[in-house]
């Protein structure tokens, strides 16, 4: 977990990189990359301990686009990639950035698995409805019945609510952003990166070239902030189990709700739940001091630094 | 190396968690503490409990490197196993049975395969025996085997009286009862079978204390009513120096402890689960300066995951592994290639089952070769290498390590079921062997412009590594065809120059790596009878080897490790004095054959396979092999035996 750090030299801009961006004009993924810049100057990272896995579409490419270790991925497979990083290496921020299908279609198994795990990083959903660079198939969620303009009949398949997922899947901070509010959504980005813990953020995006029906007038009609309303998400005391229990409920309620009214913020935050990588280290006590990433193995001449005799005598005769 | 001559051939068969594999231990340990050498091989069904399993074990004084399909002696204590063994008991060997179900049918057996039933039955109404257990005993004896029959049921009973315990809770030392009934007829002491006992359960003192008034009851039951038999198990008092008892995974986890592996990542699937979770159990290793270092050992979601993670982890500088079996192999092969497009240093044991799909979980097989060198879409470096046996696991697993992040790229490390479940004596590990190397790393120069060019294209296409986290090393990876900074591009000069890039680490592997890592000679080095083999055969062959030496046949053989890049150039001056060239591997295509045919012109003229999911045995592999040699023999020849 980054501290927030706020008199860093380090800008939004710090964190961009010189490569040209070939998102469509108009994409919600140019403002999630703006709000991931702004959070990360905002945490006071720096660029070579920020780590970006990256899916496949055109989310997957956000890693090129900033000013941080990039790593582009397979679809559906950022988060393993992310948590292999992140296990290794704790000193890590890592950030898994992919989209609707990525997470919720092919990548579904590695989306639920994640949640059982309170391993400190961030999982960015770039929501849109829409499998944009393979020109507009549904995604797991576009609802039942709806047809947007690139689909020859109507979805029959019902969608799958990526919050209520999320929290049913045991991430300890679950939230919604959209991305055509730069502002709020760099905050919430900071919140969950700053969570010590897993986190899933929800970020709503029009895709202006294929989804004609969740488009930026539709969203600015409907949201509002969960926060506004006075929704305190935080869970913070272990042995309150009924008010708890109480604010699990309101979370998976409010994550139901869609239509004329779409929620944005904070669902949830646990901070009641173990974190892993201290279960790791209740294990393996040198693990946070000497992670995988940094064991030395051999000395200079290629010796094996460790010592066999013991775990040998186990199995002599 | 040679392999030496057996003392012993011993069987115990019985039902699926009876504890035949722990007692299996333990009689393997009591022959060990005699100065004995043991190799021990298991076959179990894909079930808890129930299912019928049975370890064979080869007792000698020197090492022994395959299994007896014809015990000696069987120890069994229900009437399937009479059933599946009785008839491999070589001629006047003994057989240790039980005294209680001598009337019981044998149409009464569920798991018993149909076609083993009516094979008994018809042996049975063809000797006019009544058909029971005690028609097959009888039918056994008509051959010269000496029966045993051992009243367990009442010394269970006197057991529980004894122990003041229910007699649920003292049958599970059933198995101990029949173990020390055989080990007493063998002559060995009862102090050595209580000396392997208190290794086999350290402070566990109920335990201990059943099985030591077990081991009481059955000698002296011995002693009172049976007379002395010729077959005694002789002690090697000089002879015993320390040795280690341990299967393949076992091997293989401790390689990679000793190499340093930091990280691995699996989902449980049959054979190759045990070795993660022997790794689990070890996750804590002292280092020499008395601190500690250890790897995370992390249970994934599925296969996909567990290369994903391992590739992750691999990426910010640990020792990475994955270890799985074929359906988990199939899974990964889309990480694999991504972690050959990234040149990600990663290792990947591959313990081979029986195919395809499902096939066969806990019977051995070697159809994954071509699998494991071709498997995955596109083309990009790869070593695949194969162990022979269990000592070698060790130091394979371990290099496996250097070679991949050397030539930074995924290293398969190939072995077999039939390697997993061999229990042997080994002479110690000397870890000294091992020459860790970690490969070309980059180092960070603030004054270089970033971004760091992760895949620079060099003269032997291997590229300084950046790690994630390096301070001053930030890079790109992406599984997209990239430039050298490691960003998209589809520009069909890089797409080349890349291809090139990576298909070049291989050549310079071929080229580095020497002949005595690629393959093994053994035998009469200027014989021309050549024999040709892979993986865990290479035990069978060796017997074999000895055999025909013994007969004063002249015969090499050669062990292919490295099967990846394929050491064609090395091979080329035996091949062409091989005659004749016969290939010898588990699987039912010789994929090792076509792989020779494809790298290097030469067929060879003998294919010997066995494909039923049972490991080759020396004495099976003698027995073609004299075929051959007669000149009597068929190009293609398949090992069978109905009762494995």
């Amino acid at each position: 977990m980054a501290a927030e750090r706020p008199n860093t030299l380090l800008t939004a801009r710090d964190f961009q990189s010189t490569q040209i961006n070939d998102w469509c004009a108009g994409c919600g993924d140019h403002g999630i990359l703006r709000g991931l810049e702004k959070a990360l100057a905002l945490l006071g990272c720096s660029p070579d301990e920020v780590a970006v896995f990256g899916g496949i579409g055109c989310s997957g490419k956000t890693p090129y686009y900033l000013n941080s270790y990039g790593v582009h991925t397979l679809h559906g497979r950022l988060v393993p990639y992310a948590m292999g990083a992140k296990l290794a290496n704790p000193d890590l921020t890592v950030i898994a950035v992919g989209g609707d299908g990525d997470g919720l279609s092919i990548g579904a198994g590695h989306f639920v698995n994640a949640g059982r795990r309170n391993l400190d990083m961030t999982y960015i959903l770039f929501n849109n409805g829409v499998y944009g660079l393979t020109k507009g198939q549904a995604s797991p969620t576009l609802r039942q019945g709806e047809q947007i303009k690139t689909m020859p009949r109507p979805n029959i398949q019902a969608n799958v609510n990526p919050v209520l997922l999320a929290l049913t899947s045991g991430y300890t901070w679950v939230g919604r952003g959209y991305a055509y509010d730069v502002k709020s959504l760099a905050k919430l980005i900071a919140e969950a990166i700053r969570h010590p813990g897993i986190a899933c953020l929800d970020v709503l995006q029009p895709c202006p070239v294929y989804n004609n029906l969740h488009t930026m007038e539709w969203y600015n009609d409907r949201i509002y902030s969960l926060q506004s309303e006075g929704q305190d998400p935080v869970i913070s005391n272990p042995a309150d189990e009924e008010g708890n229990r109480e604010k699990r409920t309101q979370a998976m309620a409010r994550a139901q709700e869609w239509g004329d009214r779409i929620p944005v913020g904070i669902f949830l935050q646990d901070l009641t739940q173990p974190q892993f990588l201290d279960q790791i280290a209740d294990r393996q006590p040198q693990y946070l001091n000497n992670p995988p990433a940094i064991q030395a193995v051999s000395d200079d001449t290629g010796k094996p630094l460790r010592e066999m005799r013991q775990l040998f005598a186990e199995l002599e005769v | 190396m040679k392999t030496g001559t057996t003392d012993l051939a011993w069987r115990i068969g019985g039902p699926q968690g009876s504890g035949i594999d722990r007692i299996t231990t333990l009689f393997s340990r009591t022959c060990a503490s005699l100065g004995q050498q043991v190799f021990c091989r298991r076959e179990y069904h894909s079930n808890i409990k129930g299912r019928h399993s049975y370890c064979d074990v080869s007792v000698g004084p020197s090492a022994l490197s395959s299994h007896a399909e014809y015990p000696q002696m069987l120890v069994t204590f229900e009437p399937e196993s009479l059933c599946r063994h009785l008839d491999s008991v070589t001629d006047q060997g003994y057989l240790i049975c039980s005294a209680d179900d001598h009337d019981e049918n044998l149409e009464s057996l569920g798991y018993l395969d149909t076609r083993i039933l009516q094979e008994r039955l018809q042996q049975l109404e063809q000797a006019g025996l009544p058909l029971t257990a005690g028609g097959l005993i009888e039918m056994a004896q008509i051959r010269g085997v000496h029966a045993f029959a051992v009243p367990y049921k009442s010394f269970l009973s006197s057991l529980s009286d004894e122990l003041g315990l229910t007699r649920k809770h003292v049958s599970p030392v059933i198995n101990t009862l029949a173990v020390a009934i055989s080990t007493s007829l063998l002559g060995v002491s009862r102090e050595s079978l209580e000396y392997a006992l208190e290794k086999s359960f350290p402070g566990q003192d109920d335990v201990l204390r059943m099985n030591r008034e077990a081991i009481g009851i059955a000698y002296a039951y011995v002693q009172s009513n049976f007379s002395p038999i010729e077959l005694q198990l002789r002690q090697y008092p000089e002879s015993r120096e320390q040795v280690l008892l341990l299967n393949a995974t076992q091997s293989v986890a401790l390689g990679k402890l000793a190499a340093g592996l930091g990280f691995q990542s699996y989902y449980p699937i049959s054979p190759a689960s045990d070795e993660s979770f022997f790794l689990e159990a070890h996750e804590r290793v002292p280092l020499v300066n008395g601190e500690e270092s250890g790897p995370v050992l992390f249970q994934t979601e599925d296969e996909i995951a567990a290369i994903a993670m391992a590739s992750g982890a691999a990426l910010t500088g640990a020792r990475s592994a994955t270890a799985t079996s074929g359906p988990g192999f199939s899974l990964m092969t889309e990480g694999l290639g991504w972690a050959g497009m990234n040149e990600v240093p990663l290792v990947v044991t591959l313990y081979q089952r029986g195919g395809p799909s499902t096939g066969m979980p806990t019977r051995t097989d070697q159809g994954d070769l071509l699998s494991a060198i071709h498997g995955g879409h596109g083309e990009y470096p790869r070593i695949v290498m194969a162990s022979g046996d269990v000592e070698s696991c060790f130091y394979d697993a371990a290099q496996a390590f250097d070679y991949a992040e050397r030539y930074q790229l995924p290293v398969i490390h190939l072995l077999d079921k039939a390697l997993t479940s061999t229990l042997q004596t080994v002479p110690p590990f000397d870890i000294q062997r091992l020459c860790i190397d970690r490969g070309m790393r980059y180092e960070a120069d603030h004054e270089a412009k970033n971004p760091v060019q992760r895949f620079a294209l060099t003269d032997s296409g291997i590229s300084p590594r950046p790690l994630l986290g390096q301070p001053g090393g930030q890079h790109w990876l992406t599984g997209v065809e990239h430039t050298e900074e490691g960003l998209v591009t589809e520009d069909p000069v890089m797409r080349e120059k890349m291809m090139e890039k990576r298909a070049r680490k291989l050549l310079q592997a071929a080229q580095d790596i020497p002949a005595n890592e690629k393959w093994q000679l053994y035998g009469d080095r200027e014989a021309t009878l050549t024999i040709i083999t892979w993986g865990s055969n290479k035990g069978a062959v060796l017997e074999a080897l000895a055999m025909l030496e013994e007969e004063g046949i002249r015969a090499r053989a050669i062990q292919l490790r490295l099967l990846w890049p394929f050491p064609a150039k090395e091979l080329e001056a035996i091949l062409s004095t091989a005659a004749p060239l016969i290939a010898v591997e588990c699987n039912c295509s010789g994929q090792m054959q076509s792989l020779i045919k494809s790298q290097t012109g030469r067929a060879c003229e003998h294919l010997i396979l066995k494909y039923s999911g049972r490991p080759i045995s020396g004495e099976s592999l003698y027995s073609a092999l004299k075929q051959i040699y007669g000149g009597r023999a068929d190009a293609r020849i398949v090992l069978r035996n109905p009762d494995e």
